[in-house]
């Protein structure tokens, strides 16, 4: 083919569908660091992480059993928490909270966790943080399309999901994030809705 | 005679109750007509002459058109200038809100904005990541995705308020849209996340590029069973591919592009492949024009706007009706006084 003609077909291409749709991987993706919470991590360990965040998945059942048994503990430590004072208690529990879901799930700590809502699949390493669903733009394969290498956060998130005894809880529309929350500690802020304001907590978690 | 739409006589009809804005594009669908939407591609330009020049070509056979946000995260004039530009003719305009770009304060204002404007139509979408586009140094945003921001613009529009709560005193009467790409994984979910936009308050919807109709007969089926389509005007994607290569490399290099191989193979096969490609184009429209719950097409025919009309005219759905444009409305104003 001769090379204008090439390159007039790929641009009009490029254009064509760029639309408001998906789009085309014309650069390549500049080399990011990759993070577990605020930990930066070498590319290995980011493999490692990966991998374990699909296994993290494919067993969302289980998932979904442990934090079920775990969340009462929580709460009913509020006099605990309440003791030490939450304000205290939020850079520990952060912490412990940033490096037990970010080794299992890769959590980016948005500090409002839906996990049980999205199949225990991380939603907020969407590249687009998409807390709703998948966006248009998954490969044929079930891939990104912005990190090509990469299963899409939501097919990863409605496969688990359709193991979980909750498996409607997907349905449910998030709202948007309050990005003051990032960092903070997701328990704590169950532990001291249930037990300070317990009706509003069983609306949410309904 | 030719029948404008349900709005009579391509005059707005303000304050119609039951409709939830004031444009032409809710009231041809209401109306149960076969709506036409096209995509109209931004100019890269600050002359306005040229968003005029790209409308035009579709007169008479569009209800309306897209006017894309930034698309594929390349810089372009704005979706929001050239629906202005257009209402200033009187054209009918969806203005596409893409959730890369702007946060929620930026968003609410320019729906407000927006609506000022004369802005009837907004597609809440989520938008390209800026890693495809020619500013890939650029910081994403995406503060909301599509879903929260149908919330928050539906928010806007039925209870008066900002997000944060505020309250409004007049509030933006828009037809709230959405896309849906019923052709890639997880296919199964596809359904409920229709479902979800929905809830969140998409009217209509506006799809990806349909060239496999069975897959979107089996999308179609389960959002009836869903009951879906009572909820919403669906609008399925089509356009005409300009040959096989084309089309080879599109659904190899665009994301969430499906193109089967038998499409691909009829179009290499044909001696003419760009009339092959519209003749596709026009057959699909009339298969997914007896589908269940579809109320519309939506044509994205870049770089061939100028064969829309042809193949709206060939595919015979328009049956008569002429959707208004500022060419034939003086007539028909004349006709019916």
């Amino acid at each position: 083919m001769e090379p204008d003609v090439k390159r007039q077909l790929l641009d009009e291409a490029i254009q064509a569908l760029s639309g408001r749709w998906p789009t085309l991987s014309r650069d390549e993706s500049p080399i990011q660091l990759a993070t577990i919470g605020s930990t930066v991590v070498l590319p290995w360990q980011e493999k490692l992480v990966y991998s374990v965040r699909l296994w993290a998945a494919r067993h969302a059942r289980l998932f979904e059993r442990i934090y079920r048994a775990f969340e009462p503990v929580i709460v009913k430590l509020h006099p605990l928490w309440k003791s030490v004072g939450y304000q205290r208690a939020e850079k520990p529990m952060a912490k412990v909270e940033e490096i037990s879901k970010g080794v299992l799930f890769d959590c980016q700590m948005c500090g409002q966790c839906i996990l049980s809502s999205t199949g225990m699949s991380c939603p907020m390493n969407c590249p687009k943080s998409m807390r709703n669903g998948p966006c248009g733009g998954v490969m044929q394969n079930g891939n990104c399309e912005v990190h090509p290498e990469m299963l899409c956060v939501w097919v990863e998130a409605w496969e688990g999901s359709q193991k979980m005894k909750e498996a409607d809880a997907i349905q449910v529309v998030q709202l948007p994030v309050d990005h003051r929350l990032q960092g903070s500690s997701s328990w704590l802020r169950v532990a001291r809705g249930a037990s300070e304001s317990p009706v509003e907590h069983q609306e949410a978690s309904q | 005679m030719s029948i404008n739409d349900g709005a009579g006589r391509g005059q707005l009809a303000s304050g119609v109750q039951g409709y939830s804005s004031d444009g032409r594009l809710e009231h041809v669908l209401r109306a149960g007509h076969f709506a036409i939407t096209a995509e109209l591609a931004p100019p890269d330009s600050a002359n306005p002459e040229e968003v005029y020049a790209r409308a035009r070509v579709f007169d008479g056979y569009v209800d309306s058109m897209n006017a894309t946000d930034g698309s594929g995260a390349n810089c372009h004039m704005s979706s929001m200038a050239m629906c202005a530009l257009l209402s200033r003719e009187g054209y009918e305009a969806v203005l596409q809100i893409s959730c890369r770009d702007r946060n929620r304060i930026a968003i609410q204002g320019d729906v407000l904005g927006g609506a000022a404007l004369g802005i009837h139509n907004m597609l809440c979408l989520t938008g390209d990541g800026v890693q495809v586009g020619d500013h890939p140094e650029a910081k994403p945003v995406f503060d909301l995705d599509s879903m929260s921001l149908l919330e928050t613009v539906a928010r806007l529009r039925d209870k008066h308020v900002y997000a944060s709560g505020r309250k409004l005193s007049d509030p933006p009467r828009v037809f709230l849209g959405a896309a849906a790409n019923p052709f890639v994984p997880p296919h199964d979910f596809r359904p409920l996340r229709l479902a979800k936009k929905i809830a969140a308050g998409a009217q209509f919807i506006q799809t990806q590029y349909c060239f496999d109709l069975p897959r979107f007969q089996t999308f179609m089926a389960r959002s009836r069973d869903l009951g879906l389509l009572e909820k919403c005007f669906i609008l399925p994607g089509v356009g005409p591919l300009a040959s096989a290569r084309t089309a080879d490399w599109m659904r190899r290099h665009i994301p969430g592009v499906h193109i089967p191989d038998a499409i691909i193979k009829r179009l290499e096969g044909a001696k003419d492949q760009k009339a092959e490609g519209r003749n596709i184009c026009i057959e699909l429209i009339q298969q997914l024009r007896e589908i269940e719950g579809v109320s519309g097409v939506h044509v994205m025919a870049h770089r061939q706007e100028s064969s829309v009309a042809g193949i709206i005219e060939r595919s015979g759905v328009l049956g008569g009706r002429e959707p208004w444009a500022p060419s034939n409305s003086t007539t028909r104003e004349r006709d019916y006084a």
